[in-house]
């Protein structure tokens, strides 16, 4: 074997490990798929109008869908600071009070966040239904959804 | 090391793996589709898990072995290493495109999107490029062994991106969950996650063995027009 080559290919594996540490170094700090409520709060009007994401829980008992005209109101929390979120269209199947949430918008002076797109985060808990418990199928209301236009 | 000490190819040995890879994926998915009831919050597609889980298990683990290969490679400077780099990566790449549908599939009822750039989905996209690239790299190189250095390098550099996307989920806010594990899982999910995982592993092994023989005959097929033209390139 040379003796040389080993080298080579020692050095390379080293230049790949420090590209992944100073990269991931450094996206660690910086990328930021969603601000969190206090932390937009605390922007404030730095970023009014800016198109964001914004995450967190739905507040349980916020919730305030009107089919007719579809307009979805609900109130997204951290724990500690809590946002009013107005969005127009149907929530996917899996929203719901408590539920983690991340939306996509813009917000205002009125301290409303205007969403045109609700994302649902799941966990990665899964069990079986319990006894009479029968769960959603969130296929379902999608194709019907598909199929209503 | 040439050409000429690789083994010729001998098809008609990897039979027996296949007929088990069958078998094992025959029972991962009756298991996973009838076996175990669906996910009390998700439903049905929950069931999307045993399928998704081990195509992204298997683009990893592919991953690795071309990083292994071109590290070994390099060393040796053995063909045998850089064909089996290229069978992997091909094989990754295919598992790396199956996770990204099945996925999609997944995240729209129940995420409500088909794609959002979140960490974890942006690092995967990344990783496919990363490859597909590999493949590009190699296409335009004529000479053997230099199309084995430069893929070599790439397969080194290019899994730096590999580890990030199992990590993004830990390190940033996602919209994708962090990684289930037996806590995170009832029991018996659990036992048929590792029951596709075992038949997807077996499938990787009888791909490479049969993508692996291939690129034996490839080789054979290219060093002959090599010395019918002389090196020309015609």
């Amino acid at each position: 074997m040379n003796r040389r080559r080993v080298w080579i290919g020692l050095g390379l594996v080293a230049i790949a490990g420090a590209v992944i540490l100073l990269v991931a170094g450094g996206l660690r700090e910086n990328v930021v798929y969603f601000l969190t409520p206090t932390e937009l709060e605390a922007k404030g009007a730095e970023v009014y109008g800016a198109s964001l994401r914004l995450g967190g829980q739905v507040k349980p008992e916020s919730v305030d869908w009107n089919p007719d005209v579809g307009r979805l109101l609900f109130v997204i929390t951290d724990g500690e600071t809590e946002l009013p979120v107005e969005s127009s269209g149907a929530p996917p199947a899996m929203f719901s009070e408590g539920m983690g949430v991340v939306v996509e918008g813009s917000y205002r002076e009125d301290g409303v966040f205007r969403s045109h797109n609700v994302m649902v985060k799941h966990s990665n808990e899964y069990r079986p239904p319990e006894e009479g418990e029968h769960p959603k199928e969130v296929y379902r209301s999608l194709m019907e959804e598909e199929a209503g236009g | 090391m040439t050409i000429n000490d690789l083994p010729r190819p001998n098809p008609g040995r990897a039979k027996l793996l296949g007929a088990a890879t069958l078998l094992l994926f025959a029972a991962g998915s009756a298991a996973g589709l009838f076996l175990v009831p669906a996910d009390a919050l998700q439903g049905e597609v929950q069931r999307l898990l045993y399928v998704h889980v081990p195509a992204a298990w298997l683009a990893m683990l592919s991953f690795f072995v071309v990083f292994v290969m071109s590290v070994l490679y390099l060393i040796q400077r053995d063909p045998k290493w850089d064909l089996l780099a290229v069978s992997a990566a091909e094989i990754g790449i295919v598992f790396t495109a199956l996770a990204l549908v099945l996925g999609s599939l997944w995240g729209k009822p129940t995420w409500g999107v088909w794609w959002t750039w979140d960490p974890r989905l942006t690092t995967t996209a990344i990783m496919l490029m990363i490859y597909v690239g590999y493949l590009v790299v190699r296409s335009f190189a004529d000479d053997p062994e230099k199309r084995a250095r430069w893929s070599a390098i790439i397969g080194i550099v290019g899994f730096v991106d590999v580890p990030i996307v199992y990590l993004s989920v830990l390190w940033w806010r996602t919209l994708h969950q962090p990684p289930s594990s037996p806590r995170s899982m009832a029991g018996e999910f659990v036992y048929v996650l590792l029951l596709n995982v075992a038949a997807f592993t077996l499938l990787y092994i009888f791909l490479m063995v049969r993508r692996y023989r291939l690129a034996i005959a490839e080789r054979h097929v290219e060093e002959l027009r090599l010395t019918r033209d002389d090196g020309r390139i015609t």
